[in-house]
C-alpha cells in the first residue's frame, strides 16, 4: 500500500468547526489534533480521535484520580489496564472479572442497551482466556410509581436476562435500587466473573511485525456508530433520537464467539485477542497496537459488512456487537479460520502489524487514516477539573427529617419490607438463569453474596456488587468506604475471604465542580477501604455525564468484589436454618439514621450524616466471619445494611422465596444498645454489623472467637419454630408479626408494583 | 457402563454439566457434534438444555433439521434411550419424537427457580431408580416451558401412563395437566423441562436429579428398552 498523506474519501463532509463540535471535541482538543498531525484531519480521522478521546475510552477526566487506587498485592495477576483484572486462586486457577456500565444506551433503548451491556462484559472476560462462570448486575431506576420507570425496569431486566440466559452464564446476584435521581437516567452496570488456569492468560497487545489482524464473528453494520461519544455526553430530550446509536445484540452469536475465542486461545495459534467494544474497530486496533508498541495497517474494504456502501468512517466507528479482533502469525491463518468455521463464524484477515508505529487505515490503496499510534492514545489531554462540594449537600448533611410522630414500630417494619429497595427482588432474578453450568452453591436471594463452585476444584468463589448511593450523595468519602465495606461484609458472610474489587463509577458531568468533588472523594474512600481490607482494585469503568434535564444522578460508585472460599460446600447462607439455633448480632449499633432507608421510606427525606465506616472494625468483622465459617461455627450470616438490624432480623427469619415458610424469632433487645432509642436500635444503619445464627452447642465457641478477634458479639435470642412469630422485644415496646405476614409483604412488593 | 452421547448444537449451553452428571453416575459419556450423523456407538443419547441456534424462529425449531437429528431419530426408532432436557425436550417435540409442544410460559417471562415435580412413572430409562410418587426439588430455567397438547392427546398420555414428571404445589408455567415430562409410546424417549444435572450434589442444594443419570446405568432400564425395541413410534399423533 502507498503510504502518504491520507485523502478524504469520496462523499466525506468538509471539516468545519460545527462538525468538530458534533464530535464532542473541544477547540483545544481539535487544535491538539491538528498540531499532532501537522495538518487537517480527514473525516475518518476526526471520527477516530472523537472516539478514542471520548471520556468513555480515554478516561481523560478520571485518570489522575484512578491512579490513587491500590492495585497491587500477592494475589494480583493482572491489575488495571487489560480487558479485565485477574486474581490468583489455588491450584493454578485464576479469576478474571470486570464491571462496566451501559447507562446511556439503556436510557433510550432499555432492552438492547442492557443486553449489549451484558454481551460486552462477557467478551471482556473471555478475551482474557477465562470462561465466564457468573454475571451480576447493579441496576438503578426512578420510582416504580412512574410508568416510564416501570417500562425501563422491565426492559432492562428482560434484556439482561435474555442475553445471559442464552449464552449460558448464571446470574448470581446483584442489586436494584430506586431513587428519583435516576428517573431520567437509569444505571445499568453489569459484572462478569470468569475462571481460567493462570498459564492460559492472554493479553491484548499486538506483537510481531508482519503478523495478521483478523476480524472474527459478526459482520459490521451501521449500528452503534459513535456509541462511545454518546456515552460521554449528557442525556437530553433529543437523546431519544440516539436510539439508532444503540447496538443490537445477538447472544447466540456471542455464545459461538465465546467458544471460538476460548478454542483459539487454547490452540496457541493466536498472539493476541481483543473485543471490539466501545468505538469498535478503532479502539480495539489502536489500543492493541499501542500496548504492543507497534503500528497497524488495516484495509477497511476487507472488513465484512452487513450492507453495501459503508464508508471507512462508518466501518471504523461501528459498534456492531459480537466481534473480535485477533492477531495471528501469517502461517496460522488457515488454522484460525478452521476454528472459527467449526463454530459457524468467519475469520477475515483485514490488516497487519507494522514496524512504523503508525495507526493506518486504507480503503484498498487509498490511505484514509494515518496517525502516530502511540500519540493517538498518549496525547489525549488529561484534565484536572475543579472539585468543590455543593453547599446544598453540606446543608443536607446537617438537616434532620421533618418532626412528625413515628408510626408504631410494627407498621414501620412492614412499610420498610414493602419498600421496593428493601423488598425481595425475586421478580427480577427469576428472569435470570441462576443455575446454568451447575455450579451454583448460593444463588440470588439465598446468601449475602453469590457462591459458585468450579468443576474439578474444591474452592468456591463468592461474588457481589454493592453501593448505597444515599451515603455517597451525603458524604462521598464515607459512601465510597461504605461500598467497599459492605461488599466485603457480604463476601465474608458466606465464609469467603475478600480478594479484590472492580468498580463502576457512575457520576454526572465531571466538568461540574460539585460532581467532580463527589467523584474524587468517593474514590478516596474506595482507595482507603481497599487498602484496609487488602482488596486491590483490578480495573473497572468510569461513566460520567449521567445527567438528564432533571439533573445529575446520585453519585454511584458500584463496587464488584470477588472472594475465595477454601471449600465451596462450606458456604454459609443468610437465612435461619433450624429452630432452636441461637441468634447473635456482631458489631456495634449506633444512632446513625442519616441517609437511612427509614427516613427515605417514612419521610421521603434523604439527608443527615450517613453512618461512618470504622475500617479497622470492618476488618475484624471480616476476619471473624471467615474464621467462624472455616470452623463450622455458624449456620447463617447476614449483614445489616439498608433498614438496619430490624430488617436484617426479618430477612434472617423470612428465608427464601421458595421456602414453604420462614422461621419465627424470639429476640430480646432490652439489654442491647442501652443508650439507643428503639427506632435507632432497629433501623439505624451503622456499618460493621452482621446477624449470625449457630447451633446451641456452638454458642461458647462463637463468643470466644468474638472475644479473641475483638468483635462485639451479643446474644439476642433464638430461632423459633417454622411458621412462627417474629418477636422483637424492646424496652418499651414489642414488635411482633407472624413470619408468614412478613413474607407476604416482602415477596409481593415488587411484583405487585409491576402489575402481577 | 453405558455409552452416553451428549449432543452439542450451536447454542447448547448445558452440555458440559450434563456430560459431567452422566460421568458422575458412572457412564462413559462423550460429546457428539451436531454435524455428526453417526450415533451407533451410543446406548443413550441426551439432548441437553440451551438455546440451540439461538432458539430463533421457535425453540428447537431449527435444531430439528440439524444433521445429527436423523441419527437421533434412528436411535429412538430402534428403541434406544433418548433424553431431552429443557431445550432438548423442545427439540424432541419439534422433531415429532415426543407429542405436544412447549409454548411461551403463561406469565410470558423467563422463569428460573426451583420447582417440585412428582415422579409419575418409573419404567423409563431415566426414572427407574426413583420411587413412584416421590417428589423431587429441581430447578427450571426456561422461557418456553408451557407444555401444550390437545385434549385428546392429553387424555391418551394420561391413559397410557406417559406423563413421567408432574409439577406439584404449583404449576410454574401453565403446562397442560401440570406436565413437566413425558415419554413416547415406546417409553424409551423422555423429555423433561427441569434440569436434573443442576441438582446432583449436596453442595448444589440437593441431589434429587442425580438418579436420572444413575437410572441410565441401572439394569432394569436397559432390559426394558430392549423389550420395547420393536415399538414404532412414527405413527404417534402429535
Amino acid at each position: 500500500m502507498t503510504p502518504g498523506a491520507p485523502t478524504p474519501f469520496p462523499g466525506d463532509p468538509p471539516i468545519t468547526p460545527q462538525l468538530v463540535r458534533e464530535h464532542n471535541l473541544t477547540d483545544a482538543e481539535y487544535k491538539r489534533i491538528t498540531t499532532l498531525l501537522g495538518r487537517t484531519p480527514t473525516f475518518a480521522e476526526l471520527g477516530v480521535f472523537s472516539a478514542l478521546w471520548s471520556e468513555h475510552c480515554s478516561y481523560k477526566h478520571s485518570r489522575p484520580v484512578l491512579k490513587t487506587f491500590p492495585t497491587t498485592g500477592p494475589q494480583v495477576v493482572q491489575g488495571p489496564g487489560e480487558n479485565a483484572g485477574v486474581l490468583r486462586l489455588p491450584d493454578g486457577w485464576a479469576v478474571a472479572f470486570k464491571i462496566e456500565s451501559h447507562n446511556h444506551p439503556s436510557a433510550v433503548e432499555p432492552y438492547q442497551g442492557a443486553a449489549t451491556g451484558v454481551g460486552g462484559i462477557l467478551r471482556d472476560v473471555f478475551t482474557m482466556g477465562a470462561r465466564p462462570v457468573a454475571v451480576l448486575n447493579s441496576l438503578r431506576f426512578g420510582s416504580l410509581d412512574d410508568a416510564r420507570n416501570r417500562y425501563l425496569f422491565a426492559g432492562v431486566v428482560k434484556g439482561v436476562g435474555d442475553y445471559g440466559n442464552c449464552v449460558g452464564v448464571p446470574t448470581l446476584g446483584g442489586e436494584v435500587d430506586f431513587s428519583p435521581s435516576y428517573g431520567g437516567n437509569p444505571l445499568v452496570n453489569a459484572m462478569c466473573v470468569g475462571v481460567l488456569k493462570e498459564r492460559d492468560l492472554i493479553k491484548a497487545a499486538a506483537r510481531g511485525v508482519g503478523n495478521v489482524l483478523l476480524v472474527v464473528g459478526s459482520r459490521t453494520g451501521r449500528d452503534g456508530i459513535h456509541g462511545a461519544s454518546f456515552a460521554s455526553e449528557e442525556l437530553t430530550h433529543e437523546s431519544e433520537q440516539r436510539r439508532p446509536q444503540v447496538q443490537v445484540g445477538d447472544p447466540f452469536i456471542e455464545k459461538l464467539l465465546l467458544e471460538a475465542s476460548l478454542a483459539l486461545i487454547a490452540s496457541g495459534h493466536i498472539v493476541a485477542i481483543q473485543d471490539m467494544g466501545a468505538a469498535g474497530l478503532t479502539s480495539s486496533s489502536a489500543e492493541m497496537a499501542a500496548k504492543g508498541g507497534v503500528g497497524v495497517e488495516i484495509d477497511l474494504s476487507l472488513v465484512p459488512t452487513r450492507e453495501a456502501g459503508m464508508t471507512p468512517y462508518e466501518i471504523l466507528l461501528s459498534e456492531s456487537q459480537e466481534r473480535m479482533l485477533v492477531v495471528a502469525r501469517p502461517d496460522r491463518i488457515a488454522q484460525v479460520q478452521a476454528i472459527a468455521e467449526q463454530w459457524d463464524l468467519t475469520a477475515t484477515p483485514i490488516g497487519r502489524v507494522t514496524d512504523d508505529g503508525m495507526y493506518r487505515a486504507t480503503w484498498q490503496d487509498r490511505v484514509v487514516v494515518e496517525i502516530p499510534g502511540q500519540r493517538l492514545i498518549d496525547d489525549c489531554p488529561v484534565y484536572a477539573p475543579d472539585a468543590r462540594e455543593d453547599e446544598a449537600i453540606v446543608r443536607l448533611r446537617d438537616a434532620a427529617p421533618p418532626a412528625s410522630r413515628l408510626p408504631p414500630l410494627d407498621d414501620v417494619l412492614l412499610r420498610l419490607l414493602d419498600h421496593p429497595a428493601v423488598a425481595s427482588k425475586h421478580w427480577v432474578y427469576e428472569q435470570y438463569d441462576s443455575t446454568v453450568q451447575a455450579g451454583t452453591v448460593i444463588g440470588p436471594g439465598a446468601g449475602d453474596a453469590g457462591v459458585i463452585r468450579i468443576r474439578d476444584a474444591e474452592f468456591g468463589l463468592a461474588v457481589t456488587v454493592d453501593c448505597n448511593n444515599r451515603y455517597v450523595l451525603l458524604d462521598p468519602y464515607e459512601g465510597g468506604k461504605a461500598a467497599v465495606a459492605e461488599a466485603a461484609r457480604n463476601i465474608a458472610c458466606t465464609g469467603a475471604r475478600p480478594l479484590g474489587i472492580t468498580d463502576c463509577l457512575n457520576f454526572g458531568s465531571p466538568e461540574r465542580p460539585s460532581v467532580f468533588y463527589q467523584f474524587k472523594e468517593s474514590c478516596r474512600g474506595i482507595a482507603d477501604a481497599c487498602r484496609a481490607l487488602e482488596t486491590p482494585v483490578t480495573g473497572g469503568n468510569v461513566s460520567f455525564y449521567n445527567e438528564s434535564p432533571a439533573g445529575a444522578v446520585d453519585p454511584t460508585p458500584v463496587v464488584g468484589m470477588v472472594g475465595l472460599l477454601p471449600r465451596a460446600d462450606r458456604a454459609v447462607p443468610s437465612h435461619a436454618r433450624a429452630a432452636g439455633d441461637v441468634v447473635f448480632v456482631l458489631g456495634e449499633t449506633r444512632a446513625e439514621l442519616g441517609g437511612s432507608q427509614l427516613w427515605e421510606a417514612l419521610h421521603g427525606f434523604v439527608g443527615g450524616q450517613p453512618p461512618r465506616v470504622d475500617l479497622a472494625a470492618e476488618r475484624r468483622l471480616v476476619d471473624y466471619l471467615v474464621s467462624a465459617a472455616e470452623r463450622g461455627l455458624v449456620r447463617s450470616a447476614h449483614d445489616c445494611s439498608q433498614g438496619g438490624l430490624g430488617i436484617a432480623l426479618a430477612e434472617v427469619a423470612m428465608g427464601g422465596p421458595y421456602d414453604e415458610t420462614g422461621f419465627g424469632l424470639n429476640i430480646d433487645l432490652t439489654t442491647y444498645g442501652l443508650r439507643l432509642a428503639a427506632v435507632d436500635l432497629l433501623f439505624s444503619e451503622s456499618h460493621g454489623r452482621a446477624v449470625i445464627t449457630c447451633p446451641p452447642t456452638r454458642t461458647t465457641a462463637v463468643a470466644a472467637l468474638a472475644q479473641e478477634l475483638g468483635v462485639p458479639a451479643q446474644r439476642l435470642g433464638t430461632v423459633a419454630e417454622r411458621g412462627g412469630a417474629v418477636r422483637l422485644r424492646l424496652r418499651d415496646a414489642t414488635v411482633e408479626h407472624p413470619v408468614a405476614r412478613l413474607r407476604q409483604v416482602y415477596f409481593s412488593s415488587v411484583s405487585r408494583r409491576m402489575g402481577d | 457402563m453405558k455409552r452416553v452421547a451428549v449432543v452439542v448444537f450451536p447454542g447448547s449451553n448445558c452440555d458440559a454439566e450434563t456430560l459431567a452428571a452422566a460421568r458422575a453416575a458412572g457412564s462413559d459419556a462423550y460429546f457428539v457434534w451436531h454435524r455428526d450423523t453417526d450415533l451407533r456407538q451410543a446406548d443413550v443419547v441426551i439432548l441437553p438444555g440451551g438455546f440451540s441456534y439461538g432458539d430463533y424462529l421457535r425453540s428447537g425449531a431449527i435444531a430439528r433439521f440439524s444433521a445429527v437429528m436423523g441419527a437421533v431419530a434412528e436411535h429412538a426408532y430402534a428403541g434406544g434411550a433418548v433424553l431431552g432436557i429443557c431445550n432438548g425436550f423442545q427439540i424432541l417435540c419439534e422433531a415429532g419424537l415426543l407429542p405436544g409442544a412447549l409454548m411461551r410460559n403463561a406469565r410470558l417471562r423467563f422463569l428460573s427457580r426451583p420447582v417440585w415435580v412428582r415422579v409419575e412413572q418409573t419404567d423409563t430409562p431415566f426414572t427407574s431408580l426413583y420411587e413412584k410418587g416421590e417428589v423431587l426439588e429441581i430447578p427450571v430455567a426456561h422461557g418456553d416451558g408451557r407444555y401444550v397438547v390437545d385434549p385428546r392427546t392429553a387424555a391418551e398420555l394420561e391413559a397410557t401412563d406417559r406423563v413421567v414428571l408432574r409439577y406439584v404445589r404449583e404449576n410454574p408455567n401453565g403446562s397442560t395437566n401440570e406436565i413437566a415430562g413425558v415419554t413416547n409410546a415406546g417409553r424409551n424417549v423422555v423429555g423433561i423441562m427441569p434440569h436434573p444435572e443442576r441438582r446432583d450434589a449436596p453442595a448444589l442444594g440437593g441431589q434429587d436429579g442425580a438418579r436420572v443419570f444413575h437410572s441410565m446405568e441401572a439394569r432394569h432400564a436397559t432390559q426394558h428398552a430392549v423389550d420395547v425395541r420393536a415399538v414404532d413410534d412414527r405413527h404417534l399423533r402429535v
